[in-house]
């Protein structure tokens, strides 16, 4: 049995916060546009990165129907191509992903399910927001600016990333790096807020290993991205500085279209372990939050405690630890040492085994449940599947041998595609299916739902399952168009217009998937306060949507786990956090 | 009961496309073996576990979904299963991770009887260069670089005058002699990618990477870049024919050295460039 025994904390009087006129926003602008509650930031941050992410929605499109029908769309040059592929996937891992699940899910959920009235730096708070929003505006402003966007690939390596050949090297890699520069200063802000708020402002009760997963996840994330973000902020204020001030800190003695160039004595391998210190971390500050809150949905949908949870906490923990210790796995053959593949390879191998311990956990834990097949549980379901199946061919790719035949070829982009693009965003959508009754007090409907999660999971399966073939058939990724290839087949080029025809299907239902969004906020059924008989603490707020401060006058005393479903001898099918003993049989489990 | 049916049909439908997609490797043309081998091992192994948590999810959908009255147990932990599936992992983990290290000290061990054969990518073309007589390679520097000696060639190094340069041409190799590829690059980064050698390098400037292979097929075989390197990324291309050690050498005694293309290029200089005009 777990040891998360019962305290007796029932005693003390609970903590009075005595109402305050100033703490409250006075205005509609401190209320809605400058404010400091973190749920209105969390839903700025969400309507930001949701906004930009429909952004990259459409260059992948445009990218799909270049590579499906290459010649077709005289609108598309190879060099927009670049274009596209940079910005779409510079988007996705960084404005969107990283800023939904820590800025939106993080700000969200944090204060409600630690037991806190708020982030503990409001103001802060709040500046973080903003400076995201800035740093939004600068890497869609480059757009518009003469060259367009960087067209340098999303790893943006030097030397081509400033050099001539590349496209956008007038403006677009300036604002690109000015972009990354700002959403790091940001992030920071924010990030900081999360991570004393979790060790500092939790609830009498809420000890470490009472927090639901999610906030274990968004945590362990938060602390990485804290460590591995500067790393790209050095690498971004270098690389500006190259292209600015005609410094060599990547840059060797070259040649550019024929010229020598004044560059000289910089490396740009030192670029690329700068780059992937952040990158490989970063892949993991988008897995655990999403690990976290796939946890939490089975458990809630199965109406089972999540199996193993000690084993869950530090299986987080380890992966976070060691996800900074594998960062050159990206580098087989990148040219750097090649005994460094003996020491990458074996650490990235390590790291399968927490990760495994965590699938065996979720699908432990749909074992003997009481399986609702909700769509947060559906979503549930299909971030297992494309995890599973991203996560296995990651061994692949972390077998150094097994990578040399395999890197730079579109098996890697199907690889990352489904293990940190669909597999979190299934995370993204079972989290806002879940807890969108709690922030807009009404339900998403439910056969639109059904219907975004089919064309969104099988759709998403159909594209980029496939696209490991073509990869290990030796298809290029970053091409924009294969031409005549000897090796090539013409059923390949039948495959790719197949692979485009399913993400413009898939692209579709994420507008349907918008306009539920909206029309459920007036239309949607009325949710009520718990609608999934969930036990952690945000679904036992006074008011739904909780009001500034969160819990009224009094903050809630934590008494169990977040995890209390189905015990033997309760009423109901789960117990909340905050319910005392008393209200349990003394067959209870703790008893 | 729709659910667990269509999660069963995607693992058995991957299973499936595994074993019938006309997508598969190019046919092997050198000694690199080993890794198709580690590459099929792998497959087995993750695709024996994909299958079975897939088809363990779809039955748990099936067995225990919602039905009225239904309560699930509760059970927290199991300390003894979480161990024991803990180690099945580590040991299938290191089934795939041995063979992969073994077959990694081969690629990074250079036969010494190995052929140096030197590969330049700029943007967006390639050349190459094959020691002469005296075996070995001259030295060079992206600041040598002009129109006369494009690959940058040292003019000072007697080692480097018998050089064998071929530019806008394809490489020839003789079959079944170990090569080492010497890489470089005078711009960006590239990747002298041949799809059925399986090797593949980043080359950067200011650095010399290498890799090794042997040949043991003839033919003629595609060169891709493989490292985004602008534009032009897609149009860089080449070819390598590997040909008999007889062809081989035919081919090469009507190669040009350093030496004769940069006389030949002080004498026609003049008339090249009436030629041009």
């Amino acid at each position: 049995m777990v040891d998360v025994p019962f305290d007796t904390v029932a005693g003390v009087p609970p903590a009075e916060v005595g109402e305050v006129e100033l703490y409250h926003p006075r205005s509609w602008w401190t209320r809605y546009v400058f404010s400091q509650d973190a749920k209105v930031i969390a839903i700025q941050y969400s309507i930001t990165a949701m906004s930009i992410g429909m952004v990259a929605l459409v260059l992948s499109w445009l990218m799909r129907l270049q590579l499906g029908f290459p010649g077709t769309f005289s609108f598309i040059d190879p060099n927009q191509y670049l274009q596209f592929i940079t910005m779409h996937g510079m988007i996705m891992v960084i404005y969107l992903l990283t800023a939904l699940f820590l800025g939106g899910f993080g700000n969200y959920l944090i204060p409600l399910m630690v037991g806190a009235r708020d982030m503990v730096f409001p103001y802060v708070n709040m500046l973080s927001y903003w400076v995201y929003l800035l740093a939004v505006v600068v890497l869609a402003s480059t757009f518009f600016v003469p060259g367009g966007p960087t067209g340098a690939g999303w790893t943006l390596y030097p030397p081509q990333a400033i050099l001539s050949g590349t496209p956008g090297q007038d403006w677009g890699i300036v604002l690109m790096l000015a972009s990354l520069i700002l959403f790091i200063i940001g992030f920071t802000m924010g990030g900081l807020n999360y991570v004393v708020t979790v060790l500092q402002a939790r609830t009498r009760g809420m000890t470490l290993m009472r927090l639901p997963l999610t906030v274990w996840g968004i945590f362990t994330a938060t602390v990485m991205a804290l460590l591995a973000f500067p790393a790209l902020f050095v690498a971004s204020v270098m690389l500006l500085l190259d292209r600015l001030l005609g410094t060599s800190f990547f840059m060797p003695t070259l040649v550019e279209m024929g010229t020598l160039t004044k560059y000289g004595g910089g490396s740009p391998i030192l670029f690329q372990h700068l780059f992937w210190f952040f990158g490989h971390p970063e892949v993991y500050i988008v897995a655990l939050p999403a690990f976290g809150i796939i946890s939490d949905l089975i458990s809630v949908h199965a109406r089972k405690n999540i199996f193993g949870y000690r084993m869950m906490v530090w299986a987080i923990v380890a992966i976070g630890a060691l996800s900074f210790v594998v960062w050159a796995h990206h580098m087989y053959v990148s040219g750097m040492h090649p005994y460094f593949g003996f020491f990458f390879a074996t650490t990235t191998l390590i790291i399968a085994i927490p990760t495994a311990i965590k699938v065996y956990n979720w699908v432990l834990t749909l074992w003997r449940g009481d399986i609702h097949l909700t769509i947060p549980m559906l979503f549930a379901l299909a971030f297992i599947v494309t995890f599973v199946n991203g996560g296995l061919t990651g061994l692949f790719l972390g077998n150094v041998v097994v990578d040399v035949p395999l890197s730079d070829t579109m098996f890697v982009v199907a690889h990352f595609h489904m293990v940190m693009g669909i597999a979190p965003i299934m995370a993204v959508f079972g989290g806002i299916y879940h807890w969108y009754p709690k922030v807009t007090g009404r339900m998403l409907n439910e056969a639109l739902g059904r219907f975004h999660f089919w064309v969104s999971f099988l759709g998403a399966y159909a594209i980029f399952f496939p696209m490991h073939y073509l990869g290990l058939l030796g298809m290029p990724r970053r091409y924009h168009d294969i031409g005549e290839t000897a090796f090539v087949p013409a059923s390949a080029h039948d495959l790719n217009a197949f692979m485009s025809v399913a993400a413009l299907i898939v692209g579709f239902a994420q507008l349907v998937f918008l306009f539920n969004l909206i029309w459920s906020l007036f239309k949607g059924k009325e949710a009520g306060g718990n609608p999934w008989g969930a036990a952690s603490l945000e679904w036992q707020t006074p008011e739904t949507p909780p009001g500034h401060g969160n819990w009224g006058k009094e903050l809630p005393i934590v008494h169990r786990w977040a995890y209390d479903y189905s015990v033997p001898g309760a009423a109901m099918d789960f117990v909340p956090q905050n319910e005392p003993p008393a209200g349990l049989s003394a067959q209870g489990p703790h008893a | 009961m729709a659910v667990a049916i269509i999660l069963l049909l995607v693992a058995i439908a991957s299973v499936l496309f595994h074993i019938f997609s006309p997508w598969w490797w190019t046919p092997l043309a050198s000694n690199w073996r080993y890794i198709d081998d580690t590459i099929t091992l792998t497959f087995w192994i993750t695709g024996a576990v994909f299958f079975a948590v897939v088809a363990f999810m779809a039955y748990c959908v099936f067995r225990f979904r919602h039905t009225e009255g239904r309560r699930a147990a509760y059970n927290p932990e199991n300390k003894k299963l979480e161990w024991w599936l803990s180690v099945g992992t580590a040991i299938g983990v290191a089934a795939m991770l041995a063979p992969g290290l073994v077959v990694w000290h081969q690629f990074v061990t250079v036969p010494a009887n190995a052929t140096e054969v030197e590969v330049m990518g700029q943007q967006w073309q390639w050349s190459y260069r094959l020691p002469g007589k005296d075996g070995r390679l001259g030295t060079s520097d992206a600041r040598y670089v002009s129109a006369e000696n494009p690959m940058g060639l040292n003019p000072d190094d007697p080692a480097g005058q018998d050089d064998v340069v071929i530019q806008n041409d394809d490489l020839h190799l003789p079959l079944g002699k170990p090569v080492k590829v010497l890489l470089r690059s005078i711009d960006v980064l590239h990747d002298f990618y041949v799809p059925e050698f399986r090797a593949k390098m980043d080359m950067i400037p200011g650095s010399v990477t290498y890799y090794w292979f042997t040949p043991t097929r003839t033919g003629t075989f595609e060169v891709l870049c493989a490292e985004l390197c602008g534009a032009a990324h897609a149009q860089m291309r080449s070819k390598v024919v590997v040909e008999e050690e007889k062809d081989y050498h035919a081919w090469l005694d009507k190669q040009r050295t350093f030496a004769e293309l940069s006389g030949q290029r002080d004498v026609a200089k003049a008339a090249y460039t009436r030629e041009s005009e």
